[in-house]
């Protein structure tokens, strides 16, 4: 490759990133992202600083790897930390703020005998029709046109816009009108929909062409910071308590519009303190520990003894062997543990028709845990088998040789010559399949999914590890808890932290280095 | 984690050497005490052991050619041969088979291609390049391999959930804001595999082209990637075939049904009351499913042996 051409592409490669760069930060700044957009504009400079000028070579290397790294990896671990200290979540996920506007644009009355709005459901153009947020293409009576959503009502200019003989809008340029079905099986999104006004009211739909202005009945006084209800009489106040707007005449009534705000230490103190959730964490935790060392153990042990019977070298064939035996480890995990599952069902699974027997294998706790623990025998056998085989082979023919001259037998061989010299060799190798096993998220979510649950606690199942415990807590339930689920990660990084000191100060590894 | 004994991860060299230790030109040792000279009950136990590792798979295989499909009528061996659950796996139109493979197919390959640029990039200048904190660099990227990126999966996923309200081409639900995920998992382990090869190959080479008047960007792509070229497909396999069969983060990204990688929909197919019914269409795609990773075990077996030693997958 000429000098030239390279200074081209490698020019070329620089305008393209920091034109995508470029991109990125307009659209961060037209969403009014400033802090975003400063970021941006760093590693931009940063990027035509390290590969413009011959000032650092090294970073020419390192810079791409390290900024995924900051981006994706470590961003999260650090989000994951100040998560953990907020109580963001279900009905905590806006600012205040966002909750007081609102809580008042819900509370919207129609005023009899207003005009209603003609109106179209719309997304923005290129959004997709399930999932995009809505917005509100509306018609007036005098035929001026609005585009409004939750942050309140823009005018829609003329030019562009379709309508039918009534004046419902049919087409928009920058909006795609959705289909009476789409918009229909959006309606529950549709009916949480209500564009502010300026005067303090709200536009709602009714049904699916129409919408109608009206008052709010829900007033908000920003120095007592106070809600006032008159929809009731007597008019019902609403104070801020923890995170939420309480009834202060009925504390067991609030608005379902809490907010997101930090809560310093008080996820990590319900852990220990909360007598549920600090009984349930303790046998998750004691579960997990015993799975990651069963699990090491079973599938060394039997690795092992599958290598000490083809360690002859007599043995002809090992190569098949091998290649078979190797098979397990080479399915997709998602395969293996779903498979085992069906094998597993207590009805028609092969397991117990062909044992003749009936054990409930996913549905008692005892007989989950045994079923994970023989999957991730079969699961990881062959790697424990591949692992002893290269030890064993390492290990020199004439210390063996030497052990026979002194007299000791086979076994006292195996126990007293082979085997420690075996694990010197695996060591690190087992604790890094113990660090793996700790948060083997696939094998159990997809297996038992943490379950069986015990009788109404349907959130701390008996299968459970920590990793399912957290995800199923920030994921799966129907009132995600960011928050509590992001300070069990900070937990589980804690006791993996721990857990690795040791493991981590005897690794060579280190001084390798050179 | 680097090990202490281990040779030189992925090194083709030492699989060859372990082909010569246990090759039949290995001396015969002198009859030793024990179960004496046979070996027969070696292959009984061989034989014991093949079946343990086999039953499941021969399962899969009967599962899926069972003419009638469901979980109940499944057996061991199997009880004919029909392609009717293939058939019915393809016409699917509510679970798009062929999508989800091709899915799984753009992520684990673009995935690995990239883990092994940034890798090959970020070892290069750990292998060759003198630069101050190199050894903190490595010591970080080893600490970072103990805690798996799946515990900071709601962060992750608030994260893209956040670009994707800005560029929703690489947020939630996207292939691309998937990949960009796992690509913040691209160094790490993977550095030390690459690095250790890279150490291999000598400084010499560096050192006359050097004096040729070559850039190191010019010694990097035309002459080391090439040198180290082994590792690289070692490497773009370990990092394919963990892809492929990665479940959490995919689970919780892909939630649109076309978008989806095989790992999350043959799960969506067990779950249910439609469990039991769809099983044959189910193990008709975990069979079809496990043929690229199974081929490509079998077929880069020494590579894998040899990276597999060091510790550094599963």
């Amino acid at each position: 490759m000429t000098k030239p051409l390279a200074l081209a592409i490698k020019w070329v490669l620089i305008v393209a990133t920091l034109a995508g760069i470029l991109w990125i930060a307009t659209k961060l700044a037209q969403a009014g992202n400033t802090m975003a957009v400063v970021i941006a504009g760093l590693v931009g400079m940063g990027i035509l600083a390290v590969y413009s000028t011959r000032r650092s070579v090294p970073l020419k290397y390192l810079v791409p790897g390290l900024l995924f790294m900051i981006l994706f990896q470590l961003w999260p671990v650090l989000y994951t930390a100040s998560l953990s200290t907020t109580n963001y979540g279900d009905g905590h996920l806006y600012s205040k703020e966002e909750s007081v506007t609102d809580i008042i644009a819900q509370s919207v009355r129609e005023v009899p005998g207003t005009p209603r709005y003609k109106m179209s459901v719309a997304i923005a153009e290129g959004g997709d029709p399930v999932t995009a947020d809505l917005v509100l293409l509306l018609t007036k009576p005098d035929g001026s046109t609005y585009v409004g959503d939750k942050s309140g009502l823009k005018p829609l200019p003329a030019s562009g816009v379709e309508k039918t003989s009534i004046g419902k809008i049919t087409k928009a340029p920058g909006y795609t009108v959705l289909t009476a079905r789409q918009a229909n099986a959006r309606s529950k999104d549709l009916s949480a929909i209500a564009v502010p006004t300026s005067d303090g009211g709200g536009i709602k739909p009714v049904g699916l062409s129409e919408a109608f202005e009206g008052k709010a009945t829900v007033t908000y006084d920003a120095s007592a910071d106070k809600l006032t209800d008159a929809g009731t009489t007597p008019p019902t106040v609403y104070a801020p308590k923890d995170a939420k707007w309480v009834n202060v005449a009925d504390p067991t009534q609030s608005f379902p519009q809490g907010w997101k705000e930090n809560i310093g230490l008080a996820n990590y103190s319900r852990i220990f303190t909360d007598s549920t959730i600090r009984s349930g964490f303790l046998s998750i935790f004691i579960w997990n520990i015993a799975f990651a060392i069963l699990s090491v153990l079973t599938t060394f042990l039997l690795g092992m003894l599958i290598a000490l019977l083809f360690n002859d070298p007599r043995l002809r064939g090992k190569a098949i062997y091998r290649s078979l035996l190797i098979l397990p480890y080479a399915l997709p995990g998602f395969v293996t543990a779903l498979v085992w599952k069906g094998m597993f069902n207590q009805d028609y699974g092969i397991i117990n028709q062909t044992l003749n027997i009936s054990v409930d294998w996913l549905g008692t706790p005892a007989g989950a845990k045994a079923a994970i623990l023989i999957t991730n025998l079969w699961l990881g056998f062959p790697y424990m088998f591949i692992v002893c085989t290269g030890a064993l082979q390492s290990i020199p023919q004439d210390v063996r040789e030497a052990a026979t001259i002194d007299g000791a037998n086979a076994f006292r061989t195996l126990r007293s010559i082979i085997m420690p010299l075996l694990l010197v060799a695996v060591g690190p190798l087992l604790l890094a399949s113990f660090a793996f096993n700790f948060n083997n998220f696939g094998l159990i979510y997809l297996l038992t999914k943490g379950g069986p649950f015990n009788g109404a606690d349907t959130s701390i199942g008996s299968s459970d590890l920590l990793i399912t415990y957290a995800f199923r807590l920030a994921f799966s339930g129907s009132a995600p808890n960011y928050g509590f689920a992001a300070a069990v990660s900070v937990i589980i990084f804690l006791l993996v932290a721990l857990m690795s000191i040791p493991g981590f100060r005897r690794t060579k590894a280190l001084e390798e280095v050179n | 984690m680097a090990t202490v004994n281990a040779p030189v991860p992925a090194d083709p060299r030492m699989d060859t050497r372990i082909e010569e230790e246990t090759g039949a030109s290995t001396p015969v040792s002198p009859k030793r005490g024990g179960l004496g000279g046979s070996v027969w009950w070696r292959h009984a136990l061989g034989i014991l052991a093949l079946m343990w590792a086999l039953f499941p798979i021969l399962f899969i295989y009967s599962a899926a050619t069972n003419p009638s499909g469901t979980l109940n009528t499944a057996s061991l061996w199997p009880s004919g041969f029909s392609t009717k659950n293939f058939t019915d796996l393809f016409n699917d139109s509510s679970r798009p088979f062929w999508t989800w493979y091709k899915n799984s197919m753009i992520i684990s390959f673009v995935g690995a291609l990239g883990a092994v640029f940034l890798g090959a990039c970020a070892a290069f200048a750990f292998s060759r390049l003198r630069f101050k904190g190199r050894r903190g660099g490595m010591m970080f990227l080893l600490l970072t391999t103990f805690f798996p990126a799946l515990l900071a999966i709601v962060a992750t996923y608030i994260i893209f959930a956040a670009i994707g309200d800005v560029l929703p081409a690489l947020g939630l639900n996207t292939v691309t804001g998937l990949i960009l995920a796992y690509l913040g998992g691209a160094l790490g382990a993977n550095v030390w595999l690459l690095k250790g090869y890279f150490d291999t190959v000598p400084r010499e080479l560096d050192e006359a082209a050097i004096v040729d008047g070559a850039s190191h960007a010019r010694i990097f792509f035309t002459m080391t990637l090439r040198l180290v070229m082994p590792i690289l497909v070692t490497v773009f396999m370990l990092v394919f075939v963990g892809l492929y069969g990665e479940f959490m983060l995919a689970s919780v990204f892909l939630t649109d049904v076309d978008n989806q990688t095989l790992g999350v929909g043959l799960y969506g197919m067990t779950l249910g009351n439609d469990a039991n019914t769809l099983f044959g269409r189910f193990t008709a795609g975990a069979l079809l499913g496990s043929i690229p990773v199974m081929l490509l075990y079998l077929a880069f077996q020494r590579q894998l042996v040899g990276g597999l030693t060091t510790g550094s997958v599963k």
